[in-house]
């Protein structure tokens, strides 16, 4: 596959159009998928869709703090990581909730997260996924030193890891990619071209014509995929795992997307993207094509959206609630986690603020 | 005079000195069109176009390196950090280049840079978006690290740092960034760097705060007078160079050394204070010096947040142990 769609010539893969039909030129790569994968791919995305808009809704509610959505983004998260196996690691960085979910995150811990609570970082049954990573593309080296340790106990596993595309300006992306090249690591590097990183535009990031060319300098393929059709995501996504469990190391996609929302929820894209850009995308929702797709199959209808929506929606609302009643931090919990077994002086610092407590209470 | 708040005293400051120099450039990430994520260059780059004040590609690393490029060529540059915690790319440039510069070419080549970067907690804000690590600044050869705590010294501190040759880094309490103003006259002036100031004589006892933690000093002060202490408070301003003489002065009154900062307490600017005192006035303290500061822990995301910022309480807490151990 990456052999057809040379990033040096702008190629990209899509297999559905935008209003869900799949293009003649796509209907090769098309990825086998069962029935029941198609809606379990399509529910993830709309589950991480209304996770989101709730999410940005507590937020101006002041239920929670500062926070990014994945809205926009959620073929390429869920499709991603429905591609591959749970003993595959996922390295994210802080715009996959649909992936994250995926992999066995929960709502809850997403909103125990940003209303300040460490404990949303721990996953039921702790599945393969590091905790969401703020320095932009520092990630990415760990996802080399996965891969590496893949290939060295011989397993045949691949990690998988998400930046953006203001990321690949920072050392770090370059860093990680050479190493995983080098070492022929089976890492997968998506990185979510979204066109923004803050108020900056693609183009301010670098000089090449697209971020997928940059996989040719560092030797391994490198492919733009469109970023907002589910079908062409799985079917990159499958290619590239397949490529790293033969042994052949590491692949760069670029998914061509568009960060349909703010920042986070402190931003203000009226001040650097005009109205009628913003409205140039809502046709190419991900939603919207996979959808269309889906309908045609008689796979999915408006009653089961609206119920799904729904569901999801007073899902959303427990979550928020539980979390709303959740203990306040612990003060030993601030201190065990930092080391194996608390050095003294530590412990001192911790029982001194206690003794602080108890004189406060006093007073 | 102009009432400004922290926010509009920086602006104010970048503005008087981009008119005056036109060596000085002033870049950063989302610092130019948007002007800064926190608006603090908000205006400057429709005042002085895109060559003066632009916006860069998201590597801090390549901010400071280019920096000093441009520095040996006599530009004067002002680079911004959107927060003190994405720093670290840079580290390597700032401490093996920036900061050592002008010794390793005895003094022909200089960089002459003003880094400025907003730091602190209280504003329940993302990981590593509240931190106060300016210790670890201080620890470095050749840099200078200011800290205001308010308009009027945040305006006479960055017009001091920006005509400075050595390079200096300039933390902004962003907690207070919003939260008061003042009178800040609107031509240049200077508060010159390395100097404290004593803001309240006092003769029990010397607290010695910088950057938002004056806020919490000054509330704990006022109590303690009602409660009977009479605190001497100090703002150092500086943290690289330390203003020995403000602070031994004071400890020599008072005999009673206390230090209130955010960051981890190992290793801290208290440390390095009470190693001062220790060294040079040991012999007018009446009880142990105390430190009241943030722990030797990563900063708990919000929900833990206020176990870890001192507080009033802490530094009146802390007064009282002082007062026992005299007694
Ligand atoms: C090392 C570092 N520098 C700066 C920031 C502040 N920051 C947060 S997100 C962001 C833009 C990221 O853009 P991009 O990589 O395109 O990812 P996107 O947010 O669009 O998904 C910046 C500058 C940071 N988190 N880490
Ligand atoms: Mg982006």
């Amino acid at each position: 596959m990456f052999d057809s769609f040379d990033p040096l010539k702008g190629k990209m893969l899509r297999i559905l159009d935008e209003r869900g039909k799949v293009l003649k030129a796509g209907q090769k790569w098309m990825p086998e998928l069962s029935d029941e994968e198609l809606v379990d791919g399509y529910r993830a995305m709309v589950r991480a869709r209304v996770a989101d808009e709730r999410a940005v809704s507590y937020q101006r509610q002041g239920r929670i703090f500062t926070l990014p959505t994945n809205i926009g983004q959620e073929a390429s998260a869920v499709g991603t990581i429905k591609a591959l196996r749970p003993d595959d690691w996922m390295v994210q960085s802080y715009r996959e909730l649909g992936g994250v979910l995926a992999k066995g995150g929960t709502v809850k811990n997403h909103l125990a997260y940003f209303s300040g609570s460490e404990t949303g970082s721990v996953h039921p049954g702790n599945p393969r996924l590091l905790p969401l990573s703020v320095p932009i593309t520092s990630q990415v080296t760990h996802a080399a030193g996965i891969g590496h340790s893949i290939v060295y106990r011989g397993g045949d596993e691949v990690a998988i890891t998400f930046f953006g595309d203001g990321g690949t300006s920072q050392g770090d992306f370059n860093e990680g990619l050479n190493w995983a090249a080098v070492y022929k690591c089976p890492v997968i590097f998506v990185c979510n071209n979204n066109q923004y990183a803050i108020s900056l535009g693609r183009a301010a990031q670098t000089g090449s014509e697209t971020l997928a060319q940059k996989a040719v300098a560092f030797g391994m393929p490198g492919m733009i995929v469109d970023g907002n059709d589910y079908l062409a995501v799985v079917a990159a996504t499958r290619a590239a795992a397949e490529h790293g469990r033969a042994g052949k190391g590491p692949v760069l996609l670029e998914m061509y997307t568009y960060r349909m929302g703010a920042h986070t929820t402190s931003d203000d894209p009226s001040i650097y993207r005009s109205k009628e850009e913003e409205e140039s995308w809502l046709a190419k929702d991900p939603l919207i094509r996979m959808k269309a797709f889906m309908v045609e199959r008689k796979l999915w209808d408006e009653d089961k959206e609206e119920a799904l929506r729904k569901e999801m929606g007073a899902e959303c609302d427990e979550a928020m609630r539980e979390v709303e009643n959740m203990d306040p931090t612990p003060v030993e919990d601030i201190f065990r986690y930092q080391y194996e077994s608390m050095p003294p002086e530590l412990e001192r610092q911790m029982q001194d603020y206690k003794a602080f407590l108890a004189w406060k209470e006093s007073r | 005079m102009p009432a400004m708040n922290l926010v509009q005293a920086i602006n104010n400051a970048l503005e008087i000195k981009l008119r005056e120099d036109e060596d000085i450039l002033l870049f950063g990430e989302d610092a130019g069109l948007e002007g800064g994520v926190f608006r603090v260059t908000q205006g400057l780059q429709a005042k002085f176009g895109e060559r003066r004040v632009f916006d860069t590609p998201l590597s801090e690393s390549v901010l400071l390196g280019a920096g000093l490029g441009m520095a040996v060529t006599g530009l004067r540059p002002i680079v911004e950090i959107q927060f003190s915690g994405f720093m670290y790319p840079a580290m390597n440039q700032l401490v093996t280049h920036v900061s050592r510069m002008r010794n390793r070419s005895r003094g022909v080549f200089t960089v002459p840079m003003t880094i400025r970067m907003p730091y602190g907690g209280g504003i329940r804000a993302l990981e590593l978006h509240s931190e106060s690590m300016e210790a670890i600044y201080g620890h470095v050869p050749g840099l200078k690290v200011v800290i205001p705590s308010c308009p009027y010294d945040a305006k006479g501190l960055l017009i001091s740092a920006i005509e400075s040759n050595d390079p200096v880094l300039f933390m902004e309490p962003k907690k207070i960034y919003r939260s008061f103003r003042q009178d800040v006259p609107e031509e240049a002036y200077r508060v010159p760097l390395g100097k404290a100031s004593v803001t309240r004589q006092g003769e029990d006892l010397t607290l010695v705060a910088y950057g938002a933690m004056m806020r919490v000093a000054s509330k704990a002060v006022e109590q303690a007078a009602k409660e009977g202490t009479d605190v001497e408070l100090i703002d150092l301003r500086t943290i690289y160079p330390l203003d020995r003489e403000t602070v031994l002065d004071s400890v020599r009154k008072t005999g009673r050394l206390m230090v209130l900062h955010e960051g981890p307490k190992t290793f801290g600017v208290a440390a390095e204070l009470i190693s001062i005192v220790n060294e040079e006035a040991m012999e007018y303290l009446e009880a142990p010096p105390q430190r009241v500061c943030g722990f030797d822990t990563i900063m708990p995301l919000p929900m833990g947040e206020d176990h870890y910022m001192p507080t009033p309480e802490r530094v009146l807490y802390a007064i009282e142990k002082m007062k026992a151990f005299a007694e």
